[in-house]
């Protein structure tokens, strides 16, 4: 074995990178994903690189054909990330998003609770150089929130495995299952990082904030690093069925309302993380398959979403619906490769969303949840509409915005058309993904039943868009922010804080007033009696104490005798 | 600016017409292609004729539809978290 831990490539790399300039240092970031895979191809299913700490074992490494999986995608999606941004001349930026991408894979091969714990924190700290590296107030700002809600959920993680090790001994990152408090914190702690319904909206608040480059990493590796969490710890919870629901429907409508289109993709990576959710939910072969593949073809078609979005915002400097439009015109290759995203995260045959999600579909009637199917589907035909349609169409067709422009550096064409590859050849010959997906697949994507009943369901999609537009129905993009979760913390809670400060002041100035005129009437009391003119100050000739003197004596004689 | 005069493909409002044309001449084929289509259903639902066709449009035309009433009630000014 002549391997090291995979994190370490990256790890090791970024410092090389830190060090070097220029050409060099595109070498450099260049050769960290290529090198990370020939090292990851020599490992074979184990246990590696184990330590002991305090008692417990730590496994550095595990590899199995899970881990496997999300191992090659990382690289993958690392090394389209680090082509996308090869142009980019910000060392923090380039150091991070290496970091970032080797905290993911030490995750994913964490072998106990304590190591994934370590790079989940390390998940947090990397990634957030991504948002503030976008150098505007809003960014900071959004990089802030973000990593204070990131690094509570390592805080989580941490308490729920320290109670299961106390109670059990075992720091294992195996099944967990629901049912202890621990169980229950290290639950949310994954659901917090795979934006469940309600703790999502890290998500929707910080990606928009990042970077053109910056976002193309922080799409792949966070949100599919909890998915693969609870796929290990949590596969078969009835409950992550409809939490998965859940989180593909609701974030639907927001992504059609919302004028942002990089948070548009943001909402529909929740929406695409919802069905891998539903598939880890339910537990079975089919199911647990169906989630995996799907995360897989999601980092890719959501990167090149992202790395379209990317690309016009670096050329135009605007990425709201409203003011783009018609920039088919100045950048058209661009336009293909986001279509080619398009129909990859729509689902359309021969495109990679096709093959995985249909998984998932299956699996939900099979285990008898027809209502979260009809959920699903809803989802599936939401999906096409403000995603499928609505990114490419307000960003490079709609109304001729006037804005003329080129196609972007070379670099980001060619790291968009290896994910346009990927995303037909994974469509059109699912074969391979599925020869590495955890459990044996027998599953069919291409009959003709499915190619039928998922185009009628696109092309009637399309058609409502039309016949909506067409009609003037659609609702047109507008400049504005729709409230969402984040409501709570960014507006009702500093309210409320506020209006707590203002009752805590006007409670401590009635008590204080209340003890200051008690403290001036006892300072009074005892200048009455102390004072110049008090009792107690006044002067006493020495005649009459001799007399009072010989008075006690007196009557001490008199009680004496008696 | 010259590139700005230019005609592009779709500046041409008939060939706006012939995509959505197209769109209908799709939708209409895949329709009726399921008569001769035999198609294994696992649920009695998607039996029915033109199940997803009818699913797909509708779903489409109530999420739009919803999520223009919500605008109402969630949609803020850009600067309202004072940012």
């Amino acid at each position: 074995m002549t391997s090291v831990a995979p994190f370490l490539v990256f790890f090791i790399g970024a410092l090389f990178v830190a060090l070097s300039r220029g050409t060099l240092r595109s070498v450099l970031l260049l050769a960290i994903p290529l090198a990370g895979a020939f090292n990851l191809l020599q490992f074979d299913p184990g246990s590696y690189g184990t330590l002991s700490l305090l008692g417990h074992t730590l496994t550095l490494v595990r590899v199995d054909k899970l881990s496997l999986l999300f191992g090659y995608l990382f690289h993958l999606a690392a090394f389209l990330a680090i082509i996308f941004s090869l142009h980019v001349r910000d060392p923090i930026q380039q150091v991070s998003g290496v970091i970032y991408a080797g905290s993911a894979l030490g995750a994913v091969f964490a072998g106990d609770m304590i190591t994934l714990f370590v790079f989940w924190e390390l998940l947090a700290v990397s990634s957030v150089f991504l948002i503030l590296a976008r150098r505007t107030q809003r960014s900071q700002a959004a990089a802030l929130r973000y990593l204070i809600i990131q690094v509570l959920s390592g805080v989580m993680l941490l308490a729920g495995v320290l109670i299961i090790a106390h109670r059990t001994g075992s720091i294992a990152f195996e099944f967990i299952g629901l049912g202890s408090l621990g169980s229950w914190l290290i639950f949310l702690a994954f659901g917090i990082k795979c934006c469940f319904p309600l703790l999502h909206n890290w998500a929707t608040d910080a990606y928009p904030e990042a970077t053109p480059t910056g976002t193309v990493f922080l799409s792949a590796f966070t949100t599919k690093v909890a998915v693969y969490a609870l796929a290990r710890a949590f596969p078969g919870t009835e409950l992550l069925v409809y939490i998965g629901a859940t989180m593909a429907m609701f974030p639907i409508f927001f992504a059609v309302i919302e004028n942002d289109l990089r948070r548009v993709l943001a909402y529909s990576m929740i929406n695409q993380i919802g069905f891998m959710v539903v598939g880890v939910g339910l537990g079975t072969a089919l199911a647990m398959n169906g989630a995996v593949a799907h995360a897989f073809n999601d980092v890719i078609f959501k990167s090149l979403l992202f790395m379209s979005m990317g690309a016009v915002l670096y050329k135009t400097g605007e990425m709201n619906g409203s003011a783009l439009g018609g920039l088919y015109k100045s950048m058209p290759i661009t336009t293909g490769l986001c279509i080619v995203g398009a129909a990859s995260i729509s689902a359309f045959p021969l495109f990679s969303g096709f093959v995985s999600k249909s998984m998932v579909m299956v699996a939900v009637l099979e285990e008898g949840h027809p209502i979260v199917w009809l959920a699903l589907l809803f989802a599936s035909a939401g999906v096409f509409h403000h995603a499928g349609i609505k990114i490419p169409f307000f960003a490079f067709f709609a109304h001729d915005s006037g804005i003329r422009t080129g196609e972007p550096p070379r670099n980001m064409l060619i790291a968009m058309g290896i994910a346009a590859v990927i995303c037909v050849f994974n469509g059109s010959y699912p074969w391979l993904l599925y020869s590495l997906l955890p459990f044996p697949v027998d599953y069919e994507p291409y009959t003709a039943a499915h190619v039928l009943t998922q185009s009628q369901l696109l092309f009637f999609s399309a058609l409502a868009f039309c016949w909506l537009k067409l009609s003037g129905l659609y609702p047109p993009e507008l400049p504005g922010v729709n409230i969402d979760a984040e409501w709570i913390y960014r507006k009702i809670a500093p309210a409320a804080i506020q209006r707590l400060g203002g009752a805590l002041g006007t409670l401590r100035q009635g008590v204080m007033f209340r003890a200051q005129t008690r403290l001036e009437r006892f300072i009074s009391h005892i200048y009455r009696h102390h004072g110049p003119d008090g009792i107690m100050a006044r002067t006493w000739p020495t005649g009459s104490t001799v007399l009072w003197v010989a008075v006690l004596l007196g009557a001490y004689l008199l009680i004496y005798f008696l | 600016m010259s590139d700005k005069d230019r005609r592009h493909v779709f500046d041409n409002p008939r060939n706006v017409k012939r995509v959505i044309h197209a769109l209908y001449g799709v939708c209409a084929v895949s329709l009726l292609a399921e008569l001769f289509i035999h198609r294994h259903v696992d649920h009695p639902w998607e039996a029915l004729f033109g199940f997803y066709s009818l699913y797909g449009f509708a779903a489409c035309v109530v999420l739009v539809l919803v999520a223009k009433e919500m605008r109402k009630v969630i949609m803020r000014k850009e600067d309202y978290y004072g940012d």
